[in-house]
């Protein structure tokens, strides 16, 4: 929208106030999330900056913080315990919704529109009604503080990203090709691993990565469901703000947003490998 | 297939390779196929219904399922079915209820039993366990006998309350989750002012949800604008300000927050600074509604931005040129075609972050001190009480849902779930 020569002089102002307005609505986005990582480094245990931070005092920093992290067993059991939900309950998500978008995209799937409903709907319902529910339920059944049972939800959470995702790629898949496979003398399950699952791969992996970062943020369930063996980081940083607050909790604050970049340029470049794919095939 | 349905009416039916008709054998390979679709999707199905949507449905059930009475006093249940409650119950009640504190003695569910009708009348239950005591060694005619022993069995209210609790399913939690209870006239009415809670914590959960989603309207409008109508390297460049809040944890994002809102906190520390603020007078931003409001607004803003960037990506700019071009004021250009085709987008938007803004918990629970909480923390807290807290908390629960579901089915008919799209 660059400004055409003809504009007048009101709309040369507004066009500038216009992205002074955007620059301080992406200041708002973004400033909160970066002004903890240097509050992390702090050498007192304050949430803000002191002086010494302020005049780039070497002093003012420390590492103090991101040692706690990695030398207190707390901290690390809990970071542990979260990756074990996390990735379980990932490759359950996974493989269960792949497998569900792929029959719901068949021609010739009974009650479909009525079975995505159900499979979609846990990421609609709110996450303290789930969390009531299962809560109740996995008490009764004997799950309530165990790892199975935290997984088995989190594989709750994680599949309709799984599904949504993986039905967006399949809806861009020419089904020509599995016909052109067969063809060519591959079977059914020569076809699938060689043909089908490398084009869906993009979409499976976003999906996952979704399911991934669900079940590692979700501190509602887990806060009900968790016994002290199974608490993860989640859990901890939430009571840790409720209750004293240590800049240790910046510390895991800003691995996680490190964390965060690091998903958000796999999926980018998943999306640009993407669109290189289906600039090279026909149509 | 086409050109079979056209011949149909022929006098020879086709025929497959194999001999059968050719209709029949295209409905049993199609048939195959259903199958075949059905069992790709049944595991995640079977799940999702198992794992989620029974719990649901059981804990609906618990919210009105009211089973004491009938369980432990079920000879008393059934002889109160034919009082009339006018007047102190018949000897074959009395009867009936000695015969059930015998059984409750001995299988020790008496206590469960008084347990029960002491939450509807206080004081209930050390009469029912002090005669439980004595009942064994009297015998028929046992109406004096009680009376004798404790004046409270000539209480018509507590009879009342007795026969109305012998019911399975019981609208209690719900009256109270909408703070109205049982008078002792057993009408329901208002509950006293100082125990009501839950009506107006929906009413805040409602109001201050579309609060958020108005804020999140008037920041993600231009933004998602100026996204739209940059060259795609600059917009991507611009969209990763709007992604990366998006994959940040939420506790990440809260605690944030606290670290900028706080008393003692970055803000505060700047606005002293800067002389605008008084160092005793520090503003309180955080532990209260405003805190909620902030941090919500920032936690659910990408969510309006996404759908409202991929509807507009969509919308040539020719339109605005073509409406400016015919003599259109640039607002009204805007207001007339160029708004118009964003409504899409709009709502899908607005749709998402009311949704995930009413049934909101963590962010509130740490930053909304005590103006700024939402239903579901005080879900969360009845969770944590006594089983009838728990069916408590299921009622309010329910109603949450019930809520979340008509807007969604509303949502569904107007623009269509299909329309949204994450970038």
């Amino acid at each position: 929208m660059a400004l055409p020569a003809y504009a007048t002089t009101a709309e040369r102002v507004w066009h500038h106030a216009f992205r002074v307005i955007c620059g301080l609505i992406f200041f708002f986005l973004i400033a909160p999330i970066i002004v903890i990582i240097p509050l992390a480094f702090n050498a007192e245990p304050y949430f803000t900056f002191t002086r010494e931070m302020l005049t780039f005092d070497p002093a003012g920093y420390s590492m103090r913080w991101f040692d706690n992290l990695v030398t207190s067993s707390e901290w690390t059991s809990s970071i542990a315990n979260s990756f074990i939900i996390s990735i379980s309950s990932t490759i359950l998500a996974t493989a269960l919704g792949t497998l569900a978008a792929l029959g719901l995209n068949r021609r010739n799937m009974p009650a479909r529109a009525v079975i995505t409903a159900v499979l979609i709907s846990p990421m609609i319902v709110p996450l303290i009604i789930t969390a009531a529910a299962l809560f109740s339920f996995f008490a009764r059944v004997g799950l309530s503080q165990t790892f199975p049972g935290i997984i088995l939800s989190h594989v709750v959470l994680g599949t309709p990203f799984v599904v949504l995702t993986v039905t967006a790629s399949l809806a861009g898949f020419d089904e020509t090709l599995i016909r052109a496979s067969q063809s060519l003398g591959a079977n059914q399950s020569r076809t699938f691993f060689k043909v089908i699952l490398p084009l869906l791969l993009p979409g499976v992996i976003s999906g996952a990565l979704f399911a991934f970062v669900t079940s590692l943020d979700e501190v509602v369930i887990v806060n009900f469901m968790a016994g002290p063996e199974q608490t993860p980081m989640t859990v901890r940083m939430f009571s840790g703000l409720r209750e004293e607050i240590s800049p240790t909790i910046l510390a895991l604050a800003s691995l996680l947003v490190a964390l965060s970049i690091i998903l958000l340029t796999t999926l980018e470049l998943i999306r640009r490998r993407n669109e290189r794919l289906r600039g090279m095939s026909p149509g | 297939m086409a050109s079979s349905t056209e011949r149909r009416g022929t006098a020879a039916p086709i025929l497959a390779a194999d001999g059968t008709p050719l209709k029949q054998a295209l409905r049993r390979s199609q048939s195959i196929e259903r199958r075949r679709a059905l069992a790709l999707v049944a595991p995640l199905l079977l799940f999702i219904l198992i794992v989620f949507v029974v719990p649901i449905i059981a804990m609906i059930w618990r919210s009105v399922y009211n089973p004491e009475i009938r369980e432990f006093l079920p000879q008393t249940a059934s002889a109160l079915q034919d009082w009339d409650g006018t007047e102190v119950p018949p000897e074959p009640v009395f009867q009936a209820m000695a015969a059930d504190m015998i059984v409750g003695v001995e299988n020790r569910t008496i206590g469960r039993a008084a347990a029960r009708i002491n939450r509807e009348i206080p004081g209930a239950r050390s009469t029912m366990m002090r005669t439980a005591r004595q009942v064994d060694e009297w015998s028929a005619p046992y109406r004096e006998k009680f009376i004798e022993a404790d004046e409270d069995w000539t209480n018509l209210e507590f009879w009342r309350i007795l026969k109305r609790e012998t019911r399975l399913l019981t609208p209690t939690y719900y009256l109270l989750a909408l703070d109205y209870e049982y008078n002792a006239e057993g009408e329901i009415a208002p509950r006293p002012e100082v125990y009501q809670v839950y009506k107006g914590l929906f009413f805040r959960t409602a109001w201050m949800s579309l609060l958020i989603t108005g804020l999140c309207v008037l920041l993600a409008y231009p933004v998602s604008y100026l996204l739209a109508t940059q060259p795609t390297r600059t917009a991507n460049l611009l969209l990763i300000l709007v992604l990366l809040p998006f994959w940040t944890s939420l506790l990440v994002r809260t605690s944030a927050w606290i670290v900028l809102l706080q008393q003692q906190g970055v803000l505060n520390d700047l606005l002293v600074a800067a002389g605008l603020v008084d160092d005793n007078g520090r503003l309180r931003m955080i532990y209260n509604r405003t805190g909620t409001i902030i941090a919500m607004t920032h936690i659910l803003l990408p969510f309006m931005i996404l759908p409202l960037y991929s509807v507009m990506k969509t919308i040539p700019p020719s339109y605005l040129r073509a409406a400016k071009s015919l003599g259109a004021h640039p607002f009204r250009a805007w207001w007339r075609v160029y708004f118009p085709l964003t409504l899409p987008g709009l709502a899908a938007g607005c749709i998402l972050v009311f949704i995930l803004a009413i049934g909101y918990y963590i962010t509130p629970a740490l930053v909304g001190g005590e103006t700024g909480i939402f239903i579901s923390n005080l879900i969360a807290q009845n969770m944590q009480g006594s089983s009838a807290q728990l069916k408590l908390a299921a009622a309010l629960a329910t109603i949450l849902l019930v809520a979340v579901l008509l807007i969604y089915w509303a949502f569904n008919k107007l623009v269509g779930v299909d329309k949204l799209k994450f970038g």
